[in-house]
């Protein structure tokens, strides 16, 4: 395992972008954090910016508004990157789905790495997601630099 | 102190902890807000036209997605608004478990967004203390209706879980804790420097100014005035239950600290009350599918203030126009008022004081329109930069 990919895989820091979600799932993301679950002691951080973050979270359907914003903080972050979509808003947009205002999935406008199903998801299937996405990383291919 | 040049600072709509994208830009002169422009609408998905496409029943599942926070009080405004269309009233024991749910959930809405505070303040400890306590009511609810969040308790009619007399114990108890603990935390916020000194007489909202801007819910009561749905328009079982409406005077993000506290408190006894005297009988009623013709209002108070909902049916299966007014919107005008004159590092503070919906700033640019100069400072900055004033004091 090289340099970069064992820096990724012990320590990812995390961006949460809620795109219009109901506030559901990102409870339980800031639960998951909190000391019942306690998601930092596997060195995974909340971050506030994205030059900072490794991981992507998406939690919500992606509003019109809030698309382009969405796709600019994705591009202000650092290579290599990963998302995850929280929540079945963000998986396919239901049950908000036919909405007049809502683009769809997260899918429709980036590309995910892992799904975490549920509405909203409990924290112990947040941790799972990331700890697998961490587990896709270590088995894939390449040095872990990126595109 | 005056620096002669305005000073505009977006903010938003990307943002940290949780809440929602929204925007706001800023003007300021030196370190004083002089101007405040919201900019909403990055949430808006077009629920009240996906009301009209759906059926009613299908409807109590997209109500209770219109906030993760305040589920259940979205629906119980929903199911009474058709109800009264309907022509039928919930079961007394439907509307006993209406208020024991909608009071659970008041403590850990309220609970959260003390988290959330102390966080802005850089008070983590308390933030961490709080969200751990936070997962007694949790459990709780996880109990009662098998999830955590959304829990689907009303149903057109009444509610479709009951409360058995076997989950008691575990509630009661649950509720004994948070009442040791919410009163611990009275005792923190009112003796512990690193809140007093960023909450008193901060954010200041004067009693006039809260009732000519339409505030709602705590913001309105931590100014003095006693406004209640609960109290003043009872609906489910509130009329059968005492309890005081919990004001403060002091107008600053202190008082609403300690209006919402106190509210947890006495939800617990409404909560306590409520599983005591709840009566025997059936939980629902059965409904027809299609709605008579009319129009109705339908108020409830929900954890961040008064929420009105609108219906109006037109004799089918689904509704010909529905109409939601959360309590935030309602809070924003008195939200500017209360940031006009404050400092740039209460901003954090004075924003998630309203809701935590809001509290939605983490990266904001600073942009000096004379020299045309632009850059960004990040939250731990900002907050760096008023640990340093403080120390000045």
């Amino acid at each position: 395992m090289g340099l970069f990919k064992w820096a990724q895989t012990k320590s990812p820091w995390i961006i949460h972008f809620n795109t219009g979600g109901c506030n559901g799932c990102d409870i339980e993301l800031v639960a998951a954090l909190t000391p019942r679950f306690d998601l930092e002691r596997f060195g995974i951080l909340l971050e506030g910016s994205p030059r900072h973050a490794d991981i992507l979270v998406v939690t919500g359907p992606v509003t019109l508004q809030v698309k382009d914003r969405l796709v600019r903080v994705y591009e202000q972050m650092p290579e290599p990157k990963h998302v995850i979509a929280i929540g079945t808003c963000a998986i396919s947009g239901a049950p908000f789905n036919e909405c007049y205002n809502v683009h769809g999935g997260i899918d429709t406008v980036l590309p995910v790495d892992a799904y975490v199903p549920g509405c909203p998801p409990k924290p112990e299937a947040i941790i799972d997601g990331i700890v697998k996405l961490i587990q896709k990383t270590k088995e894939s291919e390449g040095n872990g630099k990126g595109k | 102190m005056s620096h002669g040049s305005i000073i505009k600072i977006p903010f938003g709509p990307q943002h940290p902890a949780l809440k929602e994208p929204v925007n706001f830009l800023f003007e300021v002169d030196g370190e004083t807000v002089v101007n405040v422009k919201p900019r909403i609408g990055y949430n808006h998905r077009g629920i009240e036209k996906a009301f009209e496409l759906r059926t009613y029943t299908r409807n109590i599942y997209l109500a209770e997605r219109i906030c993760g926070i305040c589920s259940d009080a979205h629906t119980t405004c929903y199911t009474q608004a058709i109800e009264e269309l309907l022509g039928v009233e919930a079961p007394l024991r439907a509307r006993y478990i209406r208020v024991i749910i909608a009071e659970l959930e008041r403590i850990q809405s309220h609970a959260l967004w003390l988290g959330l505070v102390a966080h802005e303040i850089g008070f983590d400890t308390l933030f961490m203390y709080i969200w751990r306590d936070r997962e007694t009511i949790l459990d709780i609810f996880e109990m009662i209706s098998g999830n955590r969040i959304h829990y689907a308790m009303n149903t057109i009619g009444g509610v479709r879980r009951d409360i058995h007399a076997a989950m008691m114990p575990k509630i009661k108890k649950g509720l004994d804790l948070m009442e040791k603990r919410v009163k611990y935390y009275l005792d923190v916020v009112q003796t512990e420097q690193t809140i007093l000194k960023r909450a008193t007489g901060v954010g200041i909202l004067k009693p006039k100014d809260a009732v000519d801007l339409c505030a709602v819910g705590p913001i309105l009561r931590a100014s003095g005035i006693k406004n209640d749905v609960r109290a003043d328009d009872p609906y489910a079982a509130y009329n059968e239950i005492p309890f005081n409406v919990i004001t403060c005077d002091g107008c600053d993000i202190l008082s609403r600290i300690m209006v919402r506290l106190e509210e947890m408190l006495e939800g617990v006894e409404i909560a306590r009350h409520a599983l005591d005297s709840m009566p025997e009988g059936v939980i629902r009623v059965r409904v027809p599918m299609k709605v008579p013709q009319g129009e109705v209002v339908s108020r409830v108070e929900a954890p961040r203030g008064e929420l009105i909902h609108y219906a109006k049916s037109n004799g089918t299966t689904k509704p010909e126009r529905y109409k939601v007014r959360s309590p935030t919107l309602g809070n924003i005008p008195a939200l500017c008022k209360m940031l006009l004159g404050g400092y740039v590092a209460d901003i954090p503070i004075v924003l998630a004081g309203i809701d935590p919906c809001f509290a939605c700033m983490d990266r904001m640019a600073f942009i000096d329109t004379k020299k045309n100069r632009k850059w960004v400072l990040t939250m731990p900055q900002l907050r760096r930069k008023y640990k340093r004033k403080c120390m000045q004091k």
